[in-house]
């Protein structure tokens, strides 16, 4: 079973999101998602400065085996992108939950959050697929 | 469930991701896909290609028989052990299926097919070989070790001791029998080292043995950019039975020559060269970043084209592909990626050989 932090919000499609003390989010793609996609080698991520919408596609990340889309997980504005990920692309699979994070984001309403599957809820997504 | 090697129990206990490939349980990697390409182009690595299909063929009319069958000429294999590699075509002048063919006696050549075309590759040589009364003899008890890279031999040598036989002194695309083993200087990877051969009941034992000597087990992944750098073509992706091998870059593989020697496709073949081939298969290195796949659209001065193999090639850092294009295109052009058109250059296969980079 993948790691699957506590303090961590979580969506269907395998994106994580953490709540920062000065009210925007941290975005990033869980362990069990890299782990399927394999060695990282692409990272396209969205401008700052972009409103998304909510399960909006905004960045891809690309393995040797194939290109997969992020999909916003709350409507907000995109406020910082990981550009380390542009040399260093299997940050996403070394640490997913840390320096390989993706984009951080303003939510538009802080309330979104928590729409999000909580750890339990993302594990059960998981052990539902691995099935 | 899938057709499973007598290698899969090991794949599983070595942590394999196994995947399904052309109907058979194969490990994609078993961990780390980048390392093992990085692996072989630095030291050894082994790959079970136990799903290949080994077909032996018998007669004395054999060497007729495969002079018709195949585009290249097996009348200029005179060693015994050397092989060819060829496309075998429809009448349409279409790819069946590439394929390694080894002169063993002059009533023996043992071919080496895919694993995806194997029925219909089967069903091929059965059609035609009656009338050259040759025997179609598939070799389901032989299974497949591919040691590659530039410590494969010495390595091989090692773990094999005298089983080795003759195979040290092997030129290159050459075969030898030593005992139960048949191990030939082949591969798919850009790299030096063998093919080998070995009972079904063996294959485990000479894995375990090749992994004492630190030849490390590697996946279908980087069997694939290894062979996309060495410019090495895939079947059912760079060419297959609705292309020639001339608008497939595979025109050296093709013997025109002796003219009176007829085969399977040949005056298709000749109406194309004589007509103008229209397109043809080159090599892309993506300047942008980005990664370069298969079906993305090619834009050249001389028109559109599309990109049969392509991936993130890990010797070089960058994305590399090969492309149908049209005829002439040279230098610059454009790759269409999630609807953004990159950069690209038009290279000359391969990318990568013997550890080195091929490309400016």
């Amino acid at each position: 079973m993948s790691n699957v932090p506590a303090e961590l919000k979580y969506t269907k499609t395998h994106e994580w999101v953490r709540a920062e003390s000065d009210g925007t989010v941290t975005i990033g793609i869980t362990e069990h998602a890299q782990d399927l996609l394999g060695d990282m080698v692409f990272v396209e991520l969205p401008e700052v400065g972009r409103v998304l919408k909510s399960d909006q596609d905004c960045a891809v990340v690309e393995s040797v085996k194939a290109a997969s889309d992020v999909y916003a997980p709350i409507a907000g504005e995109v406020v910082g992108a990981n550009d380390v990920l542009a040399d260093s692309p299997e940050l996403v699979n070394k640490e997913p939950y840390g320096d390989g994070w993706l984009f951080r984001m303003k939510p538009a309403n802080a309330a979104d959050l928590a729409g999000l599957l909580d750890a339990a809820g993302y594990a059960a997504v998981v052990a539902e697929e691995s099935h | 469930m899938g057709n499973r090697t007598p290698l899969y129990e090991a794949h599983v206990a070595l942590g394999a991701k196994m995947v399904d490939f052309a109907g058979w349980d194969m490990p994609i990697h078993y961990g780390s896909q980048i390392e093992e390409h990085h692996q072989v182009r630095s030291d050894a690595g082994m790959f079970d290609v136990s799903h290949m299909c080994v077909v032996d063929l018998r007669g004395a009319r054999v060497t007729d028989f495969l002079r018709y069958l195949l585009a290249n000429d097996v009348a200029r294999l005179t060693v015994p052990g050397k092989a060819i590699y060829s496309c075998m075509l429809n009448e349409r002048g279409g790819v069946i299926d590439d394929l390694i063919v080894y002169y063993m006696t002059p009533v023996w050549f043992r071919m080496v097919v895919n694993a995806g075309t194997r029925n219909k590759d089967i069903a091929w040589l059965r059609r035609q070989a009656p009338s050259f009364d040759v025997e179609v003899d598939v070799q389901d008890e032989l299974a497949m070790i591919a040691v590659q890279g530039p410590n494969a031999r010495a390595k091989a040598q090692a773990a094999l001791g005298a089983r080795i036989g003759a195979a040290p002194q092997l030129p290159r695309f050459a075969a030898v029998e030593s005992g139960k083993l048949f191990i030939a200087r082949t591969g798919y990877t850009g790299e030096d080292g063998y093919e080998i051969m070995v009972p079904v009941d063996q294959a485990e034992e000479l894995w375990n043995e090749l992994y004492a000597q630190e030849v490390k087990p590697c996946g279908l992944g980087a069997r694939d950019t290894l062979r996309l750098e060495a410019g090495m073509n895939l079947y059912g992706q760079d060419m297959d039975e609705d292309t020639t091998p001339l608008v497939s870059g595979l025109t050296w593989t093709v013997a025109f020559e002796p003219q009176d020697r007829d085969f399977i496709g040949r005056p298709v073949l000749e109406a194309q060269r004589s007509a103008g081939v229209p397109q043809q298969l080159v090599g892309l290195v993506l300047e942008d970043k980005g990664v370069l796949r298969s079906h993305q659209k090619v834009y050249t001065a001389q028109g559109e084209g599309e990109i049969t193999s392509g991936t993130f090639a890990p010797s070089l850092g960058r994305a590399v592909a090969l492309a149908r294009v049209p005829a002439g295109a040279v230098a610059e052009c454009e790759v269409e990626i999630r609807g953004k058109r990159l950069k690209a250059r038009v290279v000359k296969p391969p990318f990568v050989r013997n550890g080195q980079s091929c490309i400016d």
